[in-house]
């Protein structure tokens, strides 16, 4: 008896925990498509503030190459470089990338970068900045991420590449040095990688070569 | 008497056993979520419809779920309930979502809806279970707004910033500036914050109800010993 009772016992069990994760996987086919379209849409609309839409003729969301660098990029993972051409021609490169030391922990960020090394836009993806003082490098709480615009590793030379207490031209704010510190040397990175790497990231061409699996977001 | 007992749970869940105040039940969502109102608008939407959900499932099933399997079959109807509400904010709501994201799973281990679904919808019938997880929810739900507001209005000087992410593009006329310029009270926003918000509001329910309670006194000679119960989770 103890073992019929057991076993319709864990046979309930079974037909509740089948039904529950039908309604997921029901409700998970039913959304996936509106999800991933959501994901591509707010993609394609970071890039499009960063590279104007009407200077590129290539489909940029898909257009991308994963590359690896631990010193540039702030982590051993693959980071995605978005590519913009006209006509196969480069115009600019959107890369994905991480300052590691923000005051809590990596900040994410998109830096685009024309062909010619001058900065097009930077935003911010993702970050634990403190509200209220490091979060004014969210574009929504601060326009100082537009600083960068137009600047390259020209522009300032070598070491303005820092925040104004520490010699550089970049503002800091008040009561944050160590986030705005961060994303100045990160976007200094970026510009040292791209000045190196340049003309292999836009090789990819020839091959017609489309990532499938194009992440925003890997916190 | 059913009426009447509909008017008790909802006094039960809006005032006398409010999930936040009462209860003090769900905090980390609840202290978590809570910076702006418009992001208690949409945890309270979220907590609401999950406990109304899993409250009448449960009662529904009430008489074929046996004692030992309870408590996993409890938590396995919440989480599928909560993982599809997920879902779906993700491919209707992504811009909320992208806020309250990581809080969503976190519906999950707010033991407000377990325990409703144990202390309640496990004995009653569907009509009061469904009253009461509403009930519960829209209590909760109240204090994520109030406490967003306060938080809010203290840490930025506006009210229901942020709002089309909620209403669409519309509702943007919905954010109100009460302070221009104002630089920020940073203890708002942070968890402490938080804290002494949702303490202010705990003492301002329990000055209240003395209040009522000695109004009562004075009525009648009797003194009502009516103490709320609380429990922590």
């Amino acid at each position: 008896m103890a073992v019929k009772h057991m076993l319709t016992t864990s046979l309930l069990l079974g037909v509740f925990a089948i039904t529950g994760t039908s309604m997921v996987a029901l409700t998970f086919d039913n959304t996936e498509v509106r999800i991933a379209d959501n994901e591509y849409q707010a993609l394609l609309q970071s890039l499009n503030t960063l590279v104007p839409p009407s200077s590129h003729d290539n489909d940029i969301a898909n257009d991308t190459v994963e590359v690896i660098s631990r010193e540039l990029l702030g982590s051993k993972k693959p980071h995605t470089v978005y590519l913009a051409r006209l006509k196969d021609i480069p115009i600019a490169a959107v890369i994905t990338t991480i300052a590691p030391d923000g005051y809590n922990g990596a900040i994410k960020l998109l830096v685009a970068i024309r062909y010619d090394g001058t900065i097009s836009g930077v935003r911010v993806l993702n970050h634990r900045e403190t509200p209220g003082l490091g979060d004014s490098i969210d574009i929504i709480r601060s326009d100082w991420v537009t600083s960068f615009d137009n600047h390259s590793l020209q522009n300032p030379e070598g070491l303005g590449w820092r925040v104004k207490k520490d010699g550089g031209i970049f503002d800091q704010f008040t009561g944050a040095t160590v986030t705005p510190r961060a994303v100045v040397k990160a976007v200094h990175n970026a510009l040292l990688y791209f000045g190196q790497y340049k003309d292999e990231l836009f090789k990819t061409t020839d091959e017609a070569h489309t990532a499938t699996q194009v992440t925003t977001d890997g916190q | 008497m059913a009426n009447n007992s509909y008017n008790e749970l909802t006094y039960n869940g809006l005032w006398k056993n409010n999930v936040a105040l009462v209860q003090v039940l769900g905090l980390c969502p609840l202290l978590a979520v809570t910076t702006t109102t418009v992001n208690g608008i949409g945890l309270g939407i979220a907590t609401t419809l999950t406990l109304v959900l899993s409250n009448v499932t449960v009662s529904l099933i009430r008489h074929s779920v046996r004692p030992e399997i309870r408590i996993p079959v409890f938590v396995l109807i919440i989480a599928s309930f909560v993982t599809a509400i997920e879902l779906a904010m993700n491919a209707f709501f992504y811009d909320l979502y992208k806020i309250l994201g990581i809080f969503i799973p976190l519906i999950v281990t707010n033991c407000a809806i377990l325990g409703r679904a144990e202390a309640f919808a496990s004995k009653n019938a569907v009509v009061p279970s469904f009253i009461d997880g509403l009930m519960m929810g829209a209590g909760f739900s109240a204090i994520l707004v109030l406490l967003g507001a306060i938080r809010e209005l203290l840490g930025q000087g506006t009210l229901f910033a942020q709002a089309h992410l909620m209403f669409g593009e519309a509702a943007e006329w919905m954010t109100i500036t009460v302070i221009d310029d104002y630089s920020g009270f940073l203890l708002a926003v942070l968890p402490p914050g938080a804290f002494i918000g949702l303490g202010l509001l705990i003492a301002l329910k329990n000055v209240l109800d003395q209040r009522a309670q000695k109004r009562v006194a004075q009525t009648t000679v009797e003194t009502n010993t009516d103490n709320a119960v609380t429990t922590t989770g």
